[in-house]
């Protein structure tokens, strides 16, 4: 309910950001900027059919509150900005884009921030270029996820026992906080159970560098990562 | 349902208060938890939530406030405030419905099944949880003993020890001494002293960049010691001087009321002695009658204790394997222990138990590196599956984002342990 109202809000502001740019003005390398989008890839999706992932979608972001898709669990912190009525722009998701955590203290982007201003205003023109108004450019082509790696479809139809899911994950709570805090660690709460066992087998197969992850997840089966990721998706 | 567990945890009495969760126990399995650190708060607080108040648990700590030996030394070092180390029980005993008893467990009775404290109160059990740390052996440093340590600190138990460890660090004269007299194997978290010295030299580097530390070490090697060597090199070239066995780092003696330490017949003046005697299981281990020399032996698969069905033994104070002496490690094999409890008094599932361990160090500002196992059980001990460490010449990038994710693990190991 709460939700629906600040939407409307935002839809009879009369000059939401994305409007005061209707002249598309030249802010950055919008191709510069989709290689760069490639670092949030693995938690966001744009363009057509992008769904919510670990992170919300980005279509439509310019103008857009914070925290206000409907269907995506996010971060208290989040809420809160929701509440505050923050919405994104140029200026917002520059700050934030340059430090997450400052903009939004405790936010569940495990990102530690883009320092080069260009370089944020290229990804910027990228995700600006996703955004439905009237000057906007056609969308771009669909951007689906790809896969880090490429599992087969029995690994993914395995039913995570939650149960068991609970005990293995105790151990990673000890460094990944149950209520999604990220303060150097990032958060592994509510991820889809799809991507949860897709970035372990990553790690399993060291693919992706931690050594740490690689080793937690190089002596867990395949069973066991379903279980894990079944109990992180269904907290509270 | 709350049978004023706040006035319980405020009494100062401990005998006549417990006399309330003793009577309203009947029905229920009681589990009594002897030390509040990483294994022993962990412990309560994962069989409480997980039985759902099923379970009667009781943590026994006498200190209200616990410092967590973790990140101790940087605190030393000027990057902590004691405060930002500092826990209490209250989310434990009014969220989680745990009886925190602030008392010292003096004795256990293993055919009684109880538990008696120092303030005379007497608590049954139907499973006990021994998490207590270390104590010092008597007579490992000839002229040291417990009350020699106000004048020379161990600091190896964190809070008022670390205070003056830190005030008399910062009080040396200009191109004052500190020495070191470190600790033989096993020994509570092993790369401790080592970050304490990168720690002491950095404040020494800032403030007092003529001073010296000498380590008098019984050590041939120690962990990470190709990393903390590099850094040393890096970081305070010339500042620090070890002397390891070869050159009679384990022949020490110190005298605490002229302030001198005896290396191998070398007698040095030193403004500051920072004995950490060789160690030996908390004494309750002993008083319960549960050691095997210096240690607790448990079977590996519960963390059970090879003496007693009815006694799980945690942390630091156990004879396990190949698992360090860490707050991680006593973390890890407390929740093994708390599902093999709750398995045993309510029939709850039991899976198979694995545990891992990750220590990081901070060498200096920024530069931080860790090492780390997994471990499973075997029939005779815990052993290591794989493991991993820092490399030597990693950049400065990596090195402190390694030192971030070790803000992060505090974060989120002091919350799993505290609530």
């Amino acid at each position: 309910m709460r939700r629906l109202l600040a939407l409307v809000i935002v839809a009879l502001a009369p000059m939401g950001p994305a409007l005061a740019d209707e002249t598309a003005e030249l802010i950055g390398d919008v191709e510069r900027g989709e290689r760069l989008f490639q670092q949030c890839r693995s938690c966001h999706q744009i363009g057509a059919g992008a769904d919510n992932r670990i992170g919300p979608h980005l279509n439509g972001i310019f103008g857009r509150t914070a925290g206000a898709l409907d269907g995506f669990r996010y971060s208290r912190s989040m809420e809160r900005a929701f509440g505050d009525g923050l919405i994104w722009d140029l200026r917002t998701l520059d700050a934030y884009i340059e430090n997450p955590r400052a903009l939004i203290s405790g936010t569940r982007m495990s990102y530690r921030g883009m320092a080069d201003p260009q370089d944020r205003m290229d990804l910027l023109a990228f995700l600006r270029d996703n955004t439905a108004s009237p000057q906007d450019i056609p969308e771009s082509a669909p951007t689906a996820v790809r896969r880090e790696v490429d599992l087969p479809p029995e690994i993914l139809a395995i039913v995570g026992d939650v149960a068991y899911g609970e005990y293995l994950a105790s151990e990673c709570l000890t460094c990944h906080r149950r209520d999604g805090g990220d303060e150097g660690i990032p958060s592994i709460t509510h991820w889809p159970e799809e991507d949860f066992v897709i970035a372990m087998h990553a790690y399993k197969r060291k693919l992706r560098p931690h050594p740490v992850m690689q080793m937690m997840a190089g002596r867990l089966n395949d069973e066991e990562i379903a279980a894990l990721a079944a109990y992180f998706a269904a907290l509270d | 349902m709350t049978l004023n567990r706040r006035g319980f945890l405020g009494a100062a009495a401990a005998a006549s208060a417990l006399a309330a969760p003793m009577v309203r126990a009947q029905a229920r399995p009681r589990v009594v938890v002897v030390g509040g650190g990483a294994g022993g708060a962990t412990a309560a607080r994962y069989i409480a939530k997980d039985s759902q108040g099923a379970i009667d648990v009781t943590l026994i700590e006498p200190t209200r406030t616990y410092y967590t030996c973790f990140f101790s030394n940087l605190y030393i070092g000027g990057f902590r405030e004691l405060s930002s180390i500092a826990h209490t029980y209250g989310t434990l005993a009014a969220e989680y419905g745990i009886n925190v008893v602030h008392d010292w467990a003096v004795g256990v009775d293993r055919d009684a099944r109880t538990v008696t404290l120092a303030g005379g109160g007497v608590v049954g059990y139907d499973k006990l949880v021994l998490s207590p740390g270390i104590d010092f052996v008597d007579g490992a440093v000839p002229g040291w003993d417990l009350s020699a340590q106000g004048r020379m600190p161990h600091a190896y138990k964190a809070g008022t020890q670390s205070e003056l460890l830190k005030r008399q660090i910062m009080a040396m004269p200009e191109g004052g001494t500190y020495v070191m007299v470190a600790p033989p194997n096993p020994y509570r978290c092993p790369p401790g002293p080592y970050e304490r010295i990168s720690m002491v030299a950095h404040h020494l580097k800032t403030n007092n960049p003529t001073a010296k530390i000498i380590i008098a070490d019984p050590k041939a090697k120690f962990s990470k010691q190709a990393l903390f060597e590099e850094g040393w090199q890096k970081h305070y070239s010339g500042m620090i001087e070890r002397i390891g066995p070869d050159f009679g780092g384990e022949n020490v003696s110190v005298n605490p009321a002229d302030m001198t330490v005896d290396i191998d017949g070398e007698v040095i003046n030193a403004d500051v002695v920072n004995v950490i005697p060789a160690q030996k299981a908390g004494a309750i281990c002993d008083a319960a009658g549960l050691t095997e020399g210096n240690w607790a032996p448990v079977d590996g698969h519960s963390m059970v204790s090879r003496m007693d069905e009815n006694v799980y033994i945690l942390g630091d104070a156990t004879n396990q394997g190949d698992m360090p002496k860490s707050g991680f490690s006593a973390n890890s094999q407390a929740k093994a222990a708390a599902m093999a409890i709750r398995g045993a008094l309510t029939g709850s599932r039991v899976f198979p138990a694995k545990y891992s361990n990750t220590c990081w160090s901070l060498i200096a500002p920024e530069d931080g590196i860790k090492v780390g196992a997994a471990y499973e059980p075997t029939a005779e001990k815990i052993a290591s599956v794989s493991s991993f460490v820092s490399q030597t010449g990693e950049d400065a990038a990596l090195r402190k984002t390694t030192y971030e994710e070790s803000l992060g693990w505090y974060a989120g190991i002091t919350a799993d342990m505290f609530g």
